[in-house]
């Protein structure tokens, strides 16, 4: 049986868990999923520049005036424009999200309890619990989770706990026209992702890859996994990324063994001082 | 279409992933480009060509789909001796009287067939030329005298099709490539897959917008792509047609119920002053006897009854005395100039912004300058109701708003989340919505405002006794209201458009229609969304619980039939061309003795067997014969030629756009010689390939934004995803012109000169055209002086001129200049653009303007 986040969360018989298959193939690039996060979640619009975000302007970066995810912005639509090998040019186009990882660190790292496990396992901040203290800022491994300026607090993806608690799906999977963003139980996204990928290798679009879908990977599988055209980088993905917490446990046991050490040689050095001074 | 229409894109997308392979055909690289197989970019303004050539492949490759050419088109169809086409005639069809710049259509007629109608309307005819577009729009023209000669072998030298094959013989993939800048290589990929998918098995689509449209040429677009969907077979059937894109919700129903001046509902024309005294004088005009246009009358007098109800009898004509009457042209652009000369006193701006949306922003905005009264009703503050404080004709001193007259009311508009109506999108499919919100503050249906202004109006004239306010009095203008603010019910209304029986029940098709008065109907064509009592554009079944048609989601004009002339989708015996595209079909065994049936509701008399043959001098549908699909043509074929109806020609040719970097080398003749131009000090004309405006530049949309922005720039979480305008340069232009990606730069017109931030993009491709390189600008054209992201409105770049058809402006090709950096403020702009003018000799034409 695979690894269930939210059953070792303590939840004693969780729903299935569900989660996003975000397609790029078929992306055209709308940015309905932008609108209707920020509608659905009552986020404030924000301009691409981190110093201030009430500047709204253009960032000569392709169609993309968004820049990255952030406090007020969930979903990220990236635009690169590059030359493919036939000469020709390919308009990638990629709806960005929380990962909701299997091991997600952000969770591990906060020390009020702000963030925590759903039954859904995905991950949400509680803001009313959260004190600002940005650990899950820097111990995200995708630079997904941020403080909001002027409020100090982490915001992030929730999945849309609220509309998943009332049964209805997200709001940026509701919103999407193609279907580029899928919500679902994950086992059955993750098969989908893998007949579609089957499909475009057999149409020779050799590119395909997925992104997040493997359990094995660094943060044990991405609840939010993705269909990309090229390398992660070009979408401004990290390409192997790790929880930033995974190697902690190993951390303390050498931390232990070194504290031990330490105690054991300072001991035995108060011992020889003893031995010395009598 | 994934740009502007990213909703419908989902069923391409969805096709693509089914095998249906996407071409699409477009100056720049889009977000439909990306998703598509191939991206062919093209130079704005030569799409003539490009379709010509496709023609002329299928013609001369023997590819067309001969049995249903033969059988359901006018290829066959004699030509008179008269006629003389482009090839003759350097770029000209016979007719052409250069003092009037327009055409005498009479040599275009079939061979045979008297082509002059009713002298009433032949001087009508000339009114028109004279004085604006074309009024006839759907309505089949008149067409008299016996049934055409045809040579069923395509052999005759002077057979449509024969005159085809000529005079589309010089559209060749070479000079695709040199008008275009389109490969051969890449056509031929088009042209095999066009040619491989169509047939008996399969079909092809074409989908089009403003793309094809805002041209000099824009209706002969459209034209020959049907010539090339009829030549192979691909009109009337599952898959295949000519699909227009429209760039507003409802557009479809704003020309069904039109707001067009020319126009009546269900494309009735306007009555012309002095030529339509009285109906029957209308009538022998208004279209042709036989077809379903036959049916004229009854349309007609049932709209009479809907207006003017009990006051309207055969004694008095049923009130069509009391229409109002056409002396001219009274297009929007023609309004404006007569604004401008002070012709006009009052305007009314519905949903609809030209300060910002429409061509020559400058000429828009001095016309609104010189009225006596505006009424703009919108969702918020837009530019058109500001343009006397903030407008961009302030800050350069061409106006200032102490001296500005015009007295503007703006009254707020409730959103169509906020009221309830219809939608009528491109494929005729109604849809119902229903008020979800009280819309806010002051803010009003647009029902609510014409109810209640008319209501107002007619309150003041109830005492009156001079005849000209009796068509006000003698009104139906009684719709029952409800709620606080007494808006009336647009379910009333929908069903007056339906229309009644005599019983006072609602009809349920437009043959239930009668013209003796007996039945009244508001739009003959929506007769049937109301039937059996019920609001049939209200249903919303999901396509998982009926058949793939889907015949109850909405309801579609005529007759809830989804695909137009859907006879053409069975074989002249009745049959399916194929099993794979089998959509409505004969079935002997049903009925008496024999009906139509199928997926959808047959575009055909039920029961006329497909042997059918009409007997002579038969009117209405009843000439027709059991294998004449197009039932509202006079012939029943699919028009590849048109011998009459349109105003620049029978066929299409290719014309370059008023303003050109190039000179036609097909004929002599430059630009479209009908097209509608205005010389005016304001509006001058570029000179062909000139040095000082070097650049093409072409308009468009983006996904974020809505139109002139009215309902975009206004809202935070759109106005953040395109925050500035911006122009798209490819790198070579860039560098010729020293343009920074994310920098700035001021495009030159002789109108204006506008500025926008610069993106420097691959998906903008210089093109070879002619042997040298052109540059491409493009403009998305939503911003303006207010809202919450503001920028310069691209509109006011571009000349107004226009197609003679329909009075639609060329907003898509055009030329320019482009330089580094901002523009000037100030008079230090208008210095700017005069320089340029200067430098390109224009400094002194067209000035009948003061």
């Amino acid at each position: 049986m695979t690894y269930d986040p939210a059953r070792s969360s303590g939840y004693p018989d969780p729903p299935q868990r569900v989660g996003f298959f975000t397609d790029t193939s078929i992306c055209i690039g709308c940015k309905a999923c932008e609108v209707a996060c920020k509608e659905w979640n009552g986020l404030p619009a924000d301009g691409p520049l981190p110093e201030d975000a009430s500047v709204l302007e253009l960032t000569g970066m392709s169609y993309d005036n968004t820049g990255a995810l952030g406090a007020s912005t969930w979903r990220h639509v990236a635009f690169v424009e590059k030359q493919n090998d036939a000469g020709g040019l390919n308009w990638l186009m990629a709806s960005d999200v929380c990962k909701h990882c299997t091991h997600a660190a952000c969770l591990d790292v906060c020390p009020t309890g702000a963030l925590f496990r759903t039954e859904f396992s995905s991950v949400v901040v509680q803001q009313d619990v959260c004190n600002g203290c940005a650990y899950c800022v820097s111990a995200c491994p995708y630079g997904v989770i941020d403080r909001r300026e002027g409020d100090g607090r982490a915001w992030k993806c929730t999945l849309c706990y609220d509309r998943l608690r009332g049964g209805l799906e997200p709001a940026c999977a509701k919103a999407c026209p193609t279907d580029s963003i899928q919500f679902g139980p994950l086992d059955e996204l993750r098969e989908r992702a893998d007949q579609r990928l089957a499909r475009l290798h057999s149409d020779g679009v050799t590119e395909a890859r997925l992104y997040g879908e493997d359990p094995a990977d660094g943060v044990g599988g991405a609840g939010a996994f993705f269909l990309l055209l090229d390398e992660p980088e070009t979408y401004g993905l990290p390409p192997d990324p790790v929880a930033t917490t995974r190697d902690l446990p190993a951390m303390w046991r050498w931390a232990a063994g070194a504290a031990l050490g330490l105690a054991g040689g300072v001991a035995v050095a108060f011992l020889g001082a003893r031995g010395r001074g009598r | 279409m994934a740009e502007c229409h990213p909703v419908g894109f989902q069923w391409v997308v969805e096709a693509r992933q089914r095998g249906a392979k996407v071409f699409h055909i477009d100056p720049r690289f889009t977000r439909t480009s990306a998703l598509a197989d191939r991206h062919l970019p093209i130079r704005a303004g030569s799409d003539v060509v490009f379709l010509g050539a496709l023609i002329n492949h299928v013609l001369a490759g023997g590819h067309d789909f001969r049995e249903y050419v033969v059988a359901y088109t006018n290829a066959a169809t004699i030509l008179s001796d008269d006629f003389r086409d482009t090839e003759d005639l350097d770029g000209l069809f016979s007719g052409y009287d250069p003092e009037s710049r327009s055409y005498d259509p009479a040599s275009w007629a079939y061979r045979g067939v008297a082509a002059e109608p009713a002298a009433g309307a032949r001087e009508e005819e000339d009114v028109r030329h004279e004085h604006g577009p074309e009024a006839q729009y759907e309505a089949t023209p008149a067409q008299t005298g016996p049934a055409p000669e045809r040579d069923e072998t395509l052999q005759h030298p002077r057979c449509v099709y024969q005159v085809l094959k000529r005079h589309f013989a010089r559209y060749t993939p070479e000079l695709v490539e040199e008008l275009c800048g389109i490969p051969p290589e890449a056509f031929a990929e088009v042209a095999d897959a066009v040619v491989r998918c169509s047939g008996r098995d399969r079909t092809t689509a074409w989908v089009y917008s403003v793309g094809w449209t805002q041209h000099t040429v824009g209706v002969q677009y459209i034209r020959t792509a049907a010539i090339l969907q009829l030549l192979l077979g691909n009109i009337g059937r599952p898959g295949g047609g000519i699909l227009a894109l429209r760039g507003h919700a409802s557009i479809q129903g704003s020309t069904d119920i039109p707001t067009l001046y020319n126009l009546l509902p269900g494309y009735l024309p306007m009555p012309f002053a002095h030529e339509h005294e009285d109906l029957d004088s209308y009538l022998a005009g208004a279209a042709g006897d036989t077809g379903f246009w036959g049916r004229k009358r009854s349309y007609m007098v049932s709209l009479l009854k809907a207006w003017w109800g009990d006051a309207a009898t055969a004694d008095n004509d049923f009130r069509f005395g009391h229409l109002p009457r056409l002396t001219g042209d009274h297009g929007t652009y023609r309004t404006v100039m007569d604004q401008i000369d002070g012709k006009v006193k009052g305007y009314f701006l519905t949903g609809e912004n030209p300060a910002v949306g429409s061509a020559g922003g400058k000429m828009q905005r001095l016309g609104l300058a010189a009225l006596d009264w505006l009424v703009v009703r919108d969702l918020t503050l837009i530019e058109s109701a500001t343009f006397w404080k903030e407008g961009p004709e302030i800050e350069t001193g061409e106006l200032s708003t102490p001296e500005i007259g015009t007295e503007v009311f703006f009254l707020p508009a409730a959103a169509h989340t906020e009221k309830d109506g219809t939608f009528t999108n491109t494929q005729r499919l109604l849809q119902w919505h229903h008020k979800a919100v009280e819309p806010p503050g002051d803010a009003r249906s647009d029902l609510w405002f014409f109810y209640h202004l008319g209501r107002r109006i007619r309150a003041r004239l109830a005492g009156s006794d001079d005849p000209r306010d009796l068509p006000l009095q003698e009104l139906t203008w009684d719709y029952p209201t409800e709620g606080e603010h007494e808006e009336p019910s647009a379910t009333a209304v929908l069903r007056e458009i339906n229309g009644v029986g005599p019983d006072g029940a609602a009809l349920s098709s437009f043959t239930e229609l009668e013209d003796d008065g007996s039945t009244a109907a508001g739009c003959w064509i929506y007769t049937g969304a109301f039937a059996g009592e019920v609001n049939q554009t209200a249903r919303r079944r999901p396509g998982t619980e009926q058949s793939w048609v889907a015949p109850e989601w909405g309801w579609a004009w005529p007759a809830n039939r989804r695909i137009l002339y859907n006879r053409a989708s069975a074989d002249p015996d009745g049959r399916p061309w194929s099993e794979r595209k089998r959509y409505v079909w004969w079935d002997p065994d049903r009925g008496d003795q024999g009906e139509w049936t199928g997926h959808d509701v047959p575009d055909f008399e039920r029961a006329k067997p497909p042997g059918h043959r009409p007997e002579p001098g038969a009117t209405a549908e009843h000439a027709l014969a059991g294998d004449d699909p197009f039932i509202m043509q006079t012939d029943g074929k699919g028009w590849l030629y048109v011998p009459k109806g349109l105003v620049d020609g029978p066929l299409p040719a290719h014309y370059e756009p008023q303003e050109s970097p190039v000179v036609n080398p097909l004929y002599g003749q430059q630009s479209n010689p009908a097209r509608r131009v205005f010389r005016r000090r304001r509006n001058r004309y570029h000179p062909v390939g000139g040095e000082v405006y070097p650049y093409a530049v072409t308009t468009y949309r983006l996904t974020e934004h809505h139109t002139a922005g009215g309902m975009s720039r206004t809202l935070a979480y759109l106005s953040e995803l395109q925050p500035e305008l911006f122009c798209e340069v490819s790198p070579e232009l860039a560098a010729e012109r020293g343009l920074v990606n994310g920098g700035w730069a001021t495009i030159i017109t002789a109108r204006t000169a506008i500025e926008a931030r610069v993106l420097v993009t691959r998906r903008i491709a210089p093109l070879r055209i002619r042997g040298r390189t052109v540059h491409q600008v493009g403009l998305p054209y939503h911003w303006g002086h207010a809202g919450s992201v503001t920028g310069d409105a691209v509109n006011d770049l571009l000349p107004i001129v226009l197609d003679p058809n329909v009075g639609i402006q060329e907003s898509k090709a055009a030329t320019c200049d482009v330089r580094a950096g901002r523009r000037p403020r100030g008079p230090a702009l208008t210095a700017l653009v005069r320089g340029h003018r200067r430098a390109a000799g224009l400094e002194n034409e067209g000035d009948d303007e003061p």
